[in-house]
Order: C-alpha cells, then structure tokens, then sequence
C-alpha cells in the first residue's frame, strides 16, 4: 500500500519538472527561430531600404562603377516564374488528381508518391543540371525556356503532393453524393472534389511560387542571367537571385546595394504570397 | 447499439401512424433482389439476398450493426463500385431490367436510384447550386425553368420556406437538419425513381427527425423507397414492409406491422423486444 501512495506523490512533481523543462526547450527553440528570422529580416531592411528607389524598378542594371535599377532582373524573374507556374501547375495538380482520385487504390501509386517526394527534397542544382542536358545543351545556348523549365520542375512536386493531401482530405461521402445523383466520376472530380480542396490547392500553388521565386541554382545553368534587358524566351534572361547572387559577390558598392535591395524584394513578394496564402486557408477552415 | 425500444412503445404507434396498407391490391414490384452475394475482398457480407421493394412504398431494413443493411442498399445503386474488391454476385432487377449487369450505365442508374446518407453531404456549393448541379447533369433547362425546379424539389423536401431568400448561401451553412432535408431536395430533383435512405436521421436531432419522417411518409406517394434504420419505432412508423437482417441473411421479411406484432421467427421477436443485437 504504501509504496503505491508514495509514488502517487511523487509523480506529479517529477511530471511537473518534466514539464517546465519540456515547455522551456520550445519556447527555447522557439525564440531562437524567431531571432534568426528578425535578424535576417533586420538587416534586409536595414541594407535594403536605402537602395530603394523608382529607379530600382524603371532602370536595367547598372555596369561597374554606375548607378541603375533591377528592371531587367525583376521582369526575368516574374516571366521565368510564370513560365514555371505555368507549366508546372497543370501537371501537378493532373497528377496529384491521378494519385488522390483515379489511382488510390493503385499499386503505382505509393511508388509515383515515393519517387515525387524524393524530387521534391531534390537539390535544386541537380535540377538545373539536368535541364542543362535536356534543354540547353540540344538548343545550343542559355535561354529563358530553360530557366522555366527548371523552375517548372521544381513546382511539379509541390504542387503534386499538396493536390494529393488535399484531395485526400475530402470525405468520401461527398464523392459518393455526387454519385448518387449520377454525376460522372471526372464530374465529381471537377465539381466536388476541386471545390472542396479548392483552397488548399490553390494554398499549394502559391506556396510553389513562393518557393522559385528564390531559386538561384537551378537559373545558374539554363537561364544564366544578363545585364541587358531581354524579353527573348530563347536568349538569356536576368532573374532577381542570379543578379544577388552575381551583385553581391561584387567588389562594388553600387552593385552590392542593389544585391540588398533585390533580396528585400524577394522577401517583400513572397512574404505578400503568404499572407494570400493564408488568408484562402483561413476563409477555408472558416466555412 | 442502444436499443431502447420494448414492444411497448411500436404497437401504438403503428396503430396511429401507420397508414393502411393496401392489401387488395398489392403494389407492383419495383425492384427485384434475386440471390443477390455480396463480398468485401473474400469476406461474405451478404448471402442469398431475395427479396423486393414495392412500387411507391416504404421497405425498412433493420438489424444489428454488421448485418448487411447498409451493404445491400449500396449494391441497388452500384455506389460500391467507388471502391476496390468489393463484387456483387446475383441479380437486381429494376423494372425487369438487371442493374448488375455490366452493360447498364451506372451513372444514369444512379440517377435513376437517388441516395440520403448518414450523414448530410451538402456539396461546396451554394444552396441554389447543391440542387442545380445534379438536374445539370442530365437536362440542359432554361434559368427560369431550372429556378422552377429548384424551388419544387426545395418545397418536396419542406425546406422552400426556410432558405428562399438565401439560395445563394453556402449550403454547408445551414443546420445539420436543413442539410439532410437540402440532400433530399437534391435527390428529387433529378426525378429518380428509387429513393435509398441509409440511416438519415442518425446524425439528426429528434425534431429534424420527425420532418424527414413526414416528408419520407410524403415522398412514398410518389416513390419507391427503401430505407435502413437502427431505430425501430421509426422503421415501424415509415414503413409498410420491413426486413430484418442478421449477419449477412435476411432473416424475416414482410408487413411491417406482421414483423412487429406476430414476428414469426424467434430471432426478430428477440430483435425487435430489444433482448439481443
């Protein structure tokens, strides 16, 4: 008997060292994530603010020594993403449709999911490597198209695996109604099952954009950047990374302060993205 | 399982509720199950299934959990098919014509045989919308004669009154009632033939439950329905037929208030008395 009554003692206090310790780990972890992010996002402002200017975003880069805006690499960036977006999103969400809907019950299925979440985790050098073989090589030069094709890539997996958990998420009790009434499987798909995840899918999307938006690895190879300005889907074409990536590297202030500026904003539209992104995630649950 | 229910409480209230029953003319059989097997993978969820649904009556099916009911209504629609390893073997017939039959479009069959599930399933859309969709499939109507359907099959479901003026809200904004009644409307509205109720109160408090009742009681002049239900008083208050299933067999089947006042097999009395299930 009395061992039992000890311990029934005893528990609650060791439990409640366990928790205080477990509890200060998080807000530990916590804190640090938070002062990493303020940090970064601190001296973005701090060296980014100072460079902005409407001749950021109506001048091409400058050369060496002079003074310019990031024009060309901002209009790069958003033809190269839409481009990527473009091409990646139907694709995606097609197949994310095939793994959640026509294939669930498939035995290819697990395997197409394994393998997607392996590119999905794919360094993205690796990813702008193969386009190097698959598009620059054969077309004989750096290019625009090549540059959307690595970032499609990148965009097929995400959107892939959040059509897929979306989908998966509708209750079966909804395709079944939608049978019920004699609705086609390919018209429960269209307009049951994507109006239920439309949210979520949409969420997927954006978060894809967000995410070559910043891609600089797989733009190195196959876009390659230029200090021109060029609407040419077959020549090279600048982007926001590569010219941080090059401007920062620079020995020259003019081009240094520009790299802070891109970076800022880079931040500034994904984190925009985000915020949409949130939004249609929250009007979701709030229904 | 909680049954609550003693022989008690059934008896009157078929001898107020229950409409007569037409013996002299029994309706004519609308759909025919004949030595109908079910299999989920190898295991056997229904044997040898015959029986029939009566034309513009009500056919209960009860039991204890796992006795097959919900299967058997799943097979007269085909919505099985959804899912992987599940087979039918034997015959329905829907006005002579065999609905397993490979041949047989199963979409235009299950618009033929509307479903009300467990649970309200109003689809994402607008309330207008849940109801449109359905008609679209199969009809391509002027707006003012699809906004005409849509208010018939609203005012069949008794749910008109209540959303006229926001047919254009979410139909997943209405209360859990609402949104089984707007699933009936949904069904209607195609102009099935067959109306297969699983358990469409189960989710429902008792006031929404006794408006379904009535509206399934008002419904059963115009269709044949067929509806599976583990509360007994509502079995014995909707219906004029009424099977009751025990592991996979149809035990007894006839006259609803046959099967509740003179059951001839042990196992329904001691069903129905709630002594076992």
């Amino acid at each position: 008997m009395e061992p039992v009554a000890v311990r029934a003692r005893a528990l609650p206090a060791r439990r409640k060292s366990a928790n205080a310790v477990f509890q200060g780990l998080c807000y530990a972890a916590t804190a640090l994530g938070l002062t990493a992010l303020c940090l970064i996002l601190g001296s973005l402002l701090y060296n980014g603010v100072g460079g902005l200017s409407l001749r950021v975003f109506t001048e091409i880069t400058p050369g060496p020594g002079s003074q310019g805006g990031l024009l060309n690499a901002i209009v790069g960036s958003l033809i190269m993403t839409v481009l990527g977006v473009a091409v990646g999103t139907p694709i995606g969400i097609l197949a994310g449709t095939f793994m959640a809907e026509y294939g669930r019950y498939k035995r290819i299925t697990p395997v197409v999911r394994f393998i997607n979440d392996i590119l999905l985790s794919a360094p993205s050098i690796i990813i702008g490597l193969f386009v190097y073989e698959l598009v620059v090589v054969p077309m004989g030069g750096f290019s625009a198209l090549a540059g959307g094709a690595a970032l499609a890539i990148i965009v097929i997996p995400v959107v892939i695996r959040t059509t897929e958990d979306m989908l998966l998420l509708v209750p079966n009790q909804l395709r079944e109604a939608a049978a019920s009434i004699g609705a086609p499987r390919s018209v429960i798909i269209r307009s049951v099952c994507y109006k239920a995840a439309q949210a979520g899918i949409v969420t997927g999307v954006l978060l894809a954009v967000a995410r070559v938006s910043g891609e600089t690895a797989p733009l190195l190879f196959t876009a390659l950047g230029n200090l021109n300005f060029s609407l040419r889907l077959t020549s090279p074409m600048a982007s926001l990374p590569l010219t941080i990536n090059q401007f920062a590297s620079s020995a020259y202030p003019e081009w240094q302060s520009l790299a802070w500026t891109g970076a800022l904003i880079i931040t500034a539209a994904v984190l925009l993205l985000s915020i949409v992104a949130r939004v249609l995630v929250s009007k979701r649950s709030g229904r | 399982m909680s049954i609550s229910a003693t022989s008690a409480p059934i008896l009157p209230s078929i001898a107020t509720n229950g409409a007569p029953i037409p013996h002299a003319a029994p309706a004519r059989e609308k759909v025919k199950i004949e030595g109908l097997n079910f299999f989920y993978g190898q295991n056997q969820a229904l044997k040898d299934i015959t029986l029939s649904l009566r034309e513009n009556q009500v056919t209960a099916f009860i039991g204890p959990s796992g006795c097959g009911k919900s299967t058997l209504l799943r097979v007269l629609n085909r919505i099985y098919e959804l899912y992987p390893n599940q087979r039918a073997e034997g015959r329905v017939l829907l006005d002579g014509e065999d609905i397993l039959d490979p041949k047989q479009d199963r979409n235009v069959l299950r618009a033929r045989i509307g479903m009300v599930f467990q649970k309200p399933t109003p689809f994402p859309m607008t309330i207008y919308e849940n109801i449109a969709f359905g008609v679209r499939l199969y009809e391509n109507l002027p707006r003012a004669e699809m906004n005409d359907r849509v208010e018939h099959a609203l005012r069949g479901a008794a749910l008109w009154t209540e959303v006229k003026d926001k047919l254009h809200a979410s139909g997943t904004s209405l209360s859990g009632g609402q949104q089984q009644r707007l699933c009936i409307a949904r069904t209607v509205a195609v102009k099935p033939e067959v109306i297969l109720f699983d358990e469409p109160c189960s989710a429902l408090d008792p006031i929404s439950t006794s408006r379904i009742e009535e509206l399934i009681d008002e419904l059963s002049s115009s269709y044949t329905i067929a509806i599976v239900t583990h509360n007994m008083q509502q079995a014995a208050r909707v219906s004029e037929h009424t099977a009751f299933m025990y592991l996979g067999e149809l035990v007894e089947f006839g006259d609803t208030q046959a099967i509740f006042t003179a059951p001839k097999k042990k196992q329904t009395e001691q069903y129905i008395t709630g002594r076992f299930g």
